[in-house]
């Protein structure tokens, strides 16, 4: 970091950082036992919310000097909110932290590389749909055209870090991209028609990830869904909005709150823990912003997940949910949890379901260490928090772990790699029965109970 | 800053993954959980053994460097927070429990222990350590100790001092020394583990803790009760005490903090009321049921709106959960939270209740009251805002009228919190000038050379003057 940064960093922390929230954090360490960064520090205070608070306000305050340093432990927080759902005095931590982060990115002169690579994926790949469709198809191609055995075999993944190479591991086998070109807008309820919904479609979501959208559809059919699925939606921008690239998130943010914003619908349906959380935090995005504050709160007052709405409409009690014997385990998406305060329900619909053992983990609230691009930036943390993750897992004696996010979902999926286990269970031949992780939200799980239950009624 | 030299040297003791110096470090231990200015020490030194803390010690004491120990930094007087010469002495390597003896119902801690491990280690036993401060989640016991602090259960069990059997202490000129020990009696000259209990970390540090433990009680059962205004609350709980039963738990809340509190913790608790009585007993099961029919009978008889017993042990513990975030849920209200913690005699609760609401008119600032009303102690809490400085002086002028009412009332500047930074100008109240000296004079008996925690609780290179 130059001086000049330092200086432009402390000028605009003064600036533009909310003092009154800095001020409101009393100290008082509730949030430390509940921070993954303290915890896995071994209980120090500069990875804890409480100090990376004081060191905010003391940057703020004109009473420190940022430096690289400073950089390092403002972006070795997972953004896992888990400080800010347990503060008792409320102190809105995520506006701090991305504030904190837009100042840092913003004012940073990036080295060559990390900025094309920045520039790449924030303003290439997340800010437009159609090249987030092509790589995804690209990936379908690397995927499908035996060039991923190469890749594998060649050793040449070996060149990237660890974590990213488990994490390619784990991708699932993504749709082509004409498959998710091709789905009409408007899909009618099944049956009698309960409720009117918008979908979020999500950018990796409807991409990487496009079975689950599609199965949720189907899923809120079921339920008794209408549902409109609006042209014109972006990315939730969550990537921008914690890495620093704020104007770019407000962007797509107003290209979404457009795109549902003369829709009659009661809700808009999430099924992606980080998305949903990130789009009904749009109104503290826009809050200095007047014209756009009132759309946003009238866009996050619409915001549900899935995993509600399915309990809400008493989707569980209503059809009879069967699966083949086996244990559960839940781990909750740290966004769903403690921003969308959604952790009952998807429990709730897993315990109901015929031939499941629902078994809670130890700490099943604390953060996986997947924290979106933080497992590829941080991996050191990141393993060491999932090692710890995966040893709970495992006593749970699960056979099914379901997530409710597809950061989570990956990262749990490297963890089953790093234990070793996922070879075990293809050499035994039980790979779908020991190690699929489900998406609650987007459940191939549940529509599979679905079709079961069509077949068996 | 310290010389390159000394550097090395606090390396060469707790080698380098243990010695931190550069700026992020200090700002991150540059504060405790009062409002106090944070000030960045010259350094932050993690020891991994008495051993090592006894070198740290020798070290800065040759050197005249100022030694603040920390636990967690919740200190609410401003007693941990550094100075700029001195260096910041942590606990995380230091936090293992040595053992447990079933045989003599003790265990033996580090410094660094947190205080409720020690209670799901003891409980799994069957085992039961009463103290229970409201931080006691992230507070190490090595700052419980040093600060006597109390907790909910404080009415029936007592208070840390009550169940610190032994210490071993690393003294300020680096000998180690051992205290007590797992002795039912031990009148072997003076009672030094009593002395270091309370001392705010300015007579040495703790690096090692012998405490007892009891059995853990078969049942327990909680209530609440509302009242229409602050008064009866207040009397209602010396009924209770004057009615010759003493529960584990006698909480007062106050209109304010109960909103605050349900705002975050939503356990249901009513706002509509002007006060309520967090009530707990235990014990075996027919002495507690009927303990807690007859306090429902005083609760009525005093004017109780309505009375609710808790359904089960999560329930119950819901409640004490959400007593325990009231000092942070009041820092909702303003950006700064001025807190007291003024205790008095049993019998003046309701005196004390009616004196705050009068200093608060007078002063014409807003004052939430909570706290341990069983013990008579009262924590009236401000929410004020430290940048409005004509605000923030009547807040403190108001408290400052608080502690006369306190000892007026035959009670105390300080319960359990210590006097640390903010309390001193108000020591004098209680113990007198005199006082002060006598402790002047241990204090510089032990540390002649004022390493340890210096300007702390007083300032020895002030003399006292009768006014
Ligand atoms: C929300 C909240 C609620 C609270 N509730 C209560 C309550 O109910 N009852 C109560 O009594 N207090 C309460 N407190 C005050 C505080 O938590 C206690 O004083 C606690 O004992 C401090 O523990 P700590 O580990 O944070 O110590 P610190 O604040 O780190 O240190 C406290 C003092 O001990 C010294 N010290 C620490 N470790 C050692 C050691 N090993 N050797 C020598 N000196 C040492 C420090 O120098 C300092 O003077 C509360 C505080 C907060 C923020
Ligand atoms: S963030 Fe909240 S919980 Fe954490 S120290 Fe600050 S006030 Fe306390
Ligand atoms: S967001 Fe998560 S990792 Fe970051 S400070 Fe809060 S609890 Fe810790």
């Amino acid at each position: 970091m130059n001086q000049n940064e330092v200086t432009l960093i402390r000028e605009r922390f003064r600036e533009k950082m909310n003092s009154d929230q800095l001020q409101n954090c009393m100290r008082c360490g509730y949030c430390l036992p509940h921070c993954p960064t303290f915890i896995i520090s071994g209980g120090k205070e500069t990875s804890s919310p409480r100090g990376r608070i004081a060191l905010m306000r003391a940057v703020a305050n004109g009473e420190l000097e940022p430096d690289a340093e400073f950089e390092k432990i403002i972006n070795e927080c997972l953004g896992c909110l888990a400080c800010e759902s347990v503060c008792p005095s409320g102190v809105k931590y995520m506006e701090l932290l991305e504030d904190a982060r837009d100042i840092i990115c913003q004012t940073r002169q990036y080295s060559a590389p990390v900025k094309l690579a920045r520039k790449v994926i924030f303003k290439g790949l997340f800010k437009k749909q159609k090249n987030m469709d092509l790589f995804i198809g690209a990936l379908n191609i690397y995927q499908k055209s035996g060039l991923r055995f190469i890749a594998r075999n060649t050793g040449i993944m070996k060149l990237f870090p660890s974590s990213l190479v488990a994490t390619e591991k784990v991708l699932p086998e993504v749709g082509s991209y004409k498959a998710i070109k091709n789905r009409p807008v408007r899909l009618p309820a099944e049956g009698e028609k309960l409720a009117k919904v918008g979908f979020f479609k999500g950018c990796l979501m409807d991409t990487m990830f496009i079975t689950e959208n599609n199965k949720t559809l189907k899923l809120l059919q079921k339920a008794g869904c209408e549902i409109e699925i609006p042209g014109g939606q972006a990315c939730c921008a969550a990537i921008h909005g914690h890495s620093g690239e704020k104007d770019d998130a407000k962007d797509m943010a107003k290209l979404n709150i457009v795109a549902f914003e003369n829709m009659d619908v009661d809700y808009i349906i999430t099924n992606a823990g980080g998305c949903g959380a990130y789009l009904m935090e749009y109104d503290i995005l826009f809050q200095h912003d007047p014209q756009w504050h009132d759309r946003a709160k009238k866009f996050v007052s619409k915001i549900k997940d899935i995993s509600k709405i399915l309990v809400e409409l008493k989707f569980h009690e209503r059809f009879k949910l069967k699966l083949p014997n086996q244990v559960m385990t839940y781990q909750d998406s740290c966004h769903l949890r403690n921003v969308m305060k959604t952790f009952n329900e998807p429990r709730e619909l897993l315990k109901s379901i015929e031939g499941v053992t629902y078994v809670e983990q130890k700490n099943a609230h604390t953060c996986c260490g997947s924290a979106g691009t933080y497992s590829i930036l941080h991996a050191d943390v990141s393993m060491q928090i999932l090692d710890a993750k995966m040893k709970n897992v495992l006593d749970t004696k699960a056979t099914t772990i379901v997530t409710a996010n597809p950061g989570c979902l990956l990262q749990m999926r490297v963890g089953i790699e790093r234990e070793g286990l996922a070879k075990e269970m293809n050499k035994n031949g039980i790979k779908h029965m020991l190690s699929p992780i489900f998406l609650i939200s987007s459940p191939h799980l549940l529509v599979r109970v679905c079709n079961l239950t069509i077949l068996f009624v | 800053m310290l010389s390159k030299d000394i550097q090395e040297k606090f390396i060469a003791i707790v080698g380098k993954d243990n010695f931190e110096c550069s700026n992020m470090e200090r700002a991150a231990y540059s504060f405790d959980s009062s409002p106090l200015q944070p000030v960045l020490p010259a350094a932050v030194v993690a020891p991994r053994n008495t051993a090592e803390v006894s070198e740290i010690v020798k070290l800065c004491n040759k050197h005249l460097i100022p030694i603040v120990s920390r636990g967690s930094g919740t200190n609410l007087a401003g007693g941990t927070r550094p100075t700029e010469d001195a260096i910041v002495l942590i606990f995380r390597n230091m936090n293992s429990v040595v053992e447990l003896d079933e045989e003599n119902l003790t265990i033996t801690v580090q410094p660094g222990v947190i205080t409720s491990d020690i209670h799901t280690i003891v409980e799994a036993k069957g085992l039961f350590y009463p103290p229970d401060p409201s931080s006691m989640k992230m507070s190490m016991i090595g700052g419980n100790i040093v600060e006597n602090a109390g907790g909910l259960r404080g009415l029936k069990y007592g208070v840390t001092g009550d169940y610190v059997m032994g210490l071993e202490v690393v003294l300020p000129n680096g000998e180690i020394i051992k205290t007590g020990g797992k002795l039912a009696k031990d009148v072997a000259g003076y009672n030094l583990t009593q002395l270091m209990v309370g001392s705010e970390g300015t007579l040495g540090v703790v690096t090692e803790a012998i405490l007892k433990l009891i059995p853990k009680p078969e049942t327990k059962k909680t209530m609440i009760a509302l009242f229409p205004d602050l008064n009866s609350a207040a009397q209602t709980v010396s009924d209770i005490i004057a009615n010759k039963i003493i529960p584990v738990t006698l909480e007062f809340l106050d209109k304010a903090t109960l909103k605050v509190v349900e705002d975050y913790a939503k356990v249901g608790l009513p706002t509509d009321c002007e006060a309520l009585l967090l009530i707990e007993q235990d014990g075996p099961a027919s002495i507690v049921e009927r303990d807690i029919n007859k306090i429902a009978e005083i609760c009525k008889a005093a004017n109780a709106m309505d009375i609710k017993i808790a359904a089960n042990d999560q329930e119950a513990d819901k409640l004490a959960t959400a007593r325990r975030s009231a000092l942070s849920a009041l820092a909702r209200l303003a950006p700064t939270t001025l807190l007291e913690d003024a205790t008095v005699p049993r019998s003046e609760i309701a005196n004390m209740v009616r004196a705050i609401n009068e200093v608060a008119a007078k002063y014409n600032v807003q004052i939430c009251t909570f706290g341990h009303a069983g013990d008579g102690n009262l924590h009236p809490t401000c929410p004020t805002d430290i940048r409005n400085k004509e605000e923030y002086h009547r807040a403190e002028s108001a408290f400052a009228e608080l502690f006369e009412v306190a000892v007026k009332l035959g009670g105390t500047i300080t319960g359990e919190h210590g006097v640390g930074i903010m309390k001193q100008s108000f020591l004098h109240l209680k113990v007198g000038h005199a006082g002060i000296e006598a402790m002047k004079a241990i204090k510089l008996a032990l540390d002649p050379n004022n390493i340890m925690n210096p300007g702390k609780i007083f300032d020895v290179t002030k003399t006292e003057v009768s006014v």
